[in-house]
């Protein structure tokens, strides 16, 4: 079957993770890998398992985009470069997810809002970070039952989780993903936590979804909501998983959850890294699978 | 803020620490905020920040608990906003300044920026002890506004001396200008903090400052503060009465009384912090912030201090002693700004033991 051609750009743990999970793809092929340091871990990995490499950045993509037939470039990058990396591409035709979070295109939570971006066949989508992953598909759990005024998410991440660019660019992660939880989680106040724990052996992820809702909440619907929501995440991340909760109190709904990664390019602890470079792969595949039917058109931006 | 650290040796070989300056950094209205669950009222802070001002203490810390960003379900809202706190206390601190603590992940730029146009000009910035990298944007922008400011490697007895050397030195290259041993568990003795303070000193520029910030859950406050002092420590911080988490901070006006017999040049009125810690701070406390079962669990199992009024509130809601939720917490390497895992822990331990039927299961 077809495959559509990829390149994916950043070769820290997110861009690494990635090869793995759309090599996997009955949808996708991973042929490309851009970073900017030769000597990276990442473009040796990207090598070994059969990519071509460029370490001039995205520039050094460009000349081979329309040979190699790229059609979706993924960015996990940073937050600063990612505008430029997308202008650059889209001219050429190609469709950007952005794992960074600059969040320059329509936000997109795949169990919430994938199959409207994948219609309105947008040329760059947005994946908000790995907390916004998680707990996002929670909070609209609770708000497609009722009003939300405000939506809370605490994340907590094994300090080996979490590389260098993340770490410097902490206030970038926290907008994002406080915006996200109101553009995509539904709740109209919200507001992001993130805690990187040191400990060994490292933690898995854990992220905690505060909702308050408008009225007393409805037990029984939100509790069956949740765990819908769940089976649409576990989809792709077999891993994330309900600890405790829902819990009620007055008007605020806790709900406790784990993300255990697959383990492909960091251990099973990273659940972050997981959850977002699946979440990518599967946005991917949703528009590869419009793209191969005809039904997607990708045109070069103007 | 004098950086005059010269030890002399007396005759028979011990330290003497005698015309040492220590600038003390009072916590009451940010570590004391913890302890009364947030709820300190704008006449209270004034009271409070007035009689320091007039006590001569130097820096003052405003802000809710977890500071820039605290107010939060996660930890708790305050009474005000940081906000209205600042604009209360200002007009009525003539020689202090006001500090404020950002914890990055939870406080952001945007919130400092906000604490500078409201006067405050001294920043705390404050990361787990081996998660310094966290925090260079914070710093930077702290300085480009020209702010007092410090880097706070808090949960320091879980970082070797030589790795919080590194951190620290992190934070310095990022642009703080003191960096703390923060004691948050209250879990360190005063040969744990010679050594972190010295490896500090080894690495640190001279003109950087080190700073000791203490918990008195073992009672050591005012020995590790003074221990701090000797190897060459310039800042302290603790607050009037001890009002703080867990068995509180450094007691500020016995810190000061020490250091008065020692010949350790604070600046501050003993008398004044005497009078203000019976007639102001314990009047306002809701419950003796000492050393308890509970607190005393949180030194000896080296677990956040914070977590305390926590654990013990959901331990009452679901049937398990505090102590036993705070021991599990410390043995799952909890640290701070995870409060939710209090609850989630608690929950798990209902469940094991039978007190709780999981409706969603």
């Amino acid at each position: 079957m077809k495959k559509i051609r990829c390149a994916l750009i950043g070769s820290g743990n997110i861009g690494t993770d990635l090869i793995y999970k759309i090599q996997r793809s009955p949808l996708l092929e991973p042929v490309w890998m851009v970073g900017i340091d030769a000597a990276s871990e990442g473009l040796a990995k990207a090598r070994e398992m059969g990519l071509k490499t460029t370490h001039e950045g995205v520039d050094g993509l460009l000349p081979h985009v329309l040979a190699d037939h790229i059609q979706i470039a993924f960015d996990a990058t940073s937050a600063y470069v990612h505008q430029a990396n997308s202008d650059k591409l889209t001219a050429l035709g190609v469709m950007m997810i952005d794992l960074t979070p600059a969040a320059i295109g329509p936000l997109c939570v795949p169990p919430v809002n994938l199959a409207d971006h994948a219609t309105e066949g947008a040329m760059n989508v947005n994946m908000i970070s790995c907390a916004g992953q998680a707990t996002i598909p929670m909070v609209r759990a609770v708000s497609r039952v009722q009003g939300v005024s405000y939506a809370e998410i605490i994340a907590s991440v094994a300090s080996k989780s979490i590389g260098p660019g993340t770490r410097a660019n902490l206030d970038e992660f926290t907008y994002t993903t406080s915006n996200a939880v109101c553009v995509v989680g539904g709740a109209r106040r919200g507001k992001a936590l993130v805690i990187v724990n040191p400990a060994e052996p490292p933690m898995l992820m854990r992220n905690t979804i505060y909702c308050l809702t408008d009225d007393q909440p409805d037990e029984v619907a939100i509790i069956e909501s949740v765990k819908q929501m769940i089976i649409e995440v576990q989809k792709y991340v077999p891993g994330y998983r309900l600890v405790n909760g829902p819990v009620f109190d007055g008007n605020k709904v806790a709900i406790f959850m784990e993300v255990k990664g697959l383990g492909d390019y960091l251990p099973t602890y990273a659940g972050n890294l997981d959850i977002m470079t699946a979440a990518a792969t599967r946005t991917a595949e949703m528009f590869a699978d419009g793209i191969l039917a005809g039904r997607i058109q990708l045109k070069a931006a103007a | 803020m004098g950086t005059d650290t010269s030890t002399n040796m007396s005759s028979d070989g011990f330290i003497d620490l005698k015309g040492r300056k220590v600038l003390v950094h009072d916590m009451c209205l940010r570590d004391g905020m913890h302890a009364k669950r947030e709820q300190i009222s704008t006449a209270q802070m004034v009271a409070v920040a007035s009689a320091l001002d007039a006590a001569g203490v130097p820096l003052i810390q405003v802000a809710h608990g977890g500071g820039l960003g605290g107010n939060s379900l996660q930890h708790g809202f305050a009474l005000h906003s940081n906000e209205e706190y600042w604009d209360a206390v200002m007009p009525h601190v003539r020689r202090a300044k006001v500090s404020v603590l950002l914890i990055p992940g939870l406080g952001t730029m945007k919130e400092l920026q906000s604490a500078y146009d409201h006067g405050v000009r001294s920043v705390t910035v404050a990361t787990h002890c081996t998660e310094a990298d966290t925090s260079p944007q914070h710093i930077a922008y702290a300085r480009k506004l020209g702010m007092d400011t410090v880097g706070f490697l808090m949960m320091a007895h879980l970082n070797s001396p030589e790795g919080l050397a590194v951190q620290g030195k992190m934070m310095e290259r990022y642009g703080a200008e003191c960096i703390y041993i923060t004691d948050s568990a209250g879990y360190m003795l005063p040969e744990d903090v010679k050594r972190r303070v010295r490896a500090l000193r080894e690495v640190l520029a001279p003109s950087t400052q080190i700073g000791f910030h203490g918990h008195h859950n073992l009672g050591m406050g005012i020995a590790n503060s003074i221990a701090a002092i000797e190897e060459g420590a310039s800042r302290i911080d603790a607050s009037v009465a001890g009002l703080g988490a867990g068995a509180g901070n450094t007691p500020l006006e016995v810190f000061v009384a020490v250091c008065d017999r020692m010949g350790i040049d604070t600046g501050c009125d003993l008398f004044k912090l005497m009078d203000m810690a019976e007639d102001i701070i314990v009047p306002m406390m809701d419950q003796m912030v000492r050393i308890d079962r509970a607190s005393l669990t949180l030194g000896f199992a080296g677990v956040y201090s914070t977590f305390l009024l926590h654990a013990k509130r959901l331990g009452l809601k679901y049937g398990i002693p505090a102590r036993d939720i705070l021991v599990e917490l410390g043995k799952r390497k909890m640290i701070g700004g995870q409060e939710d895992m209090i609850e989630d822990t608690a929950l798990t331990m209902a469940k094991a033991r039978g007190l709780l039927v999981d409706k969603a299961a």
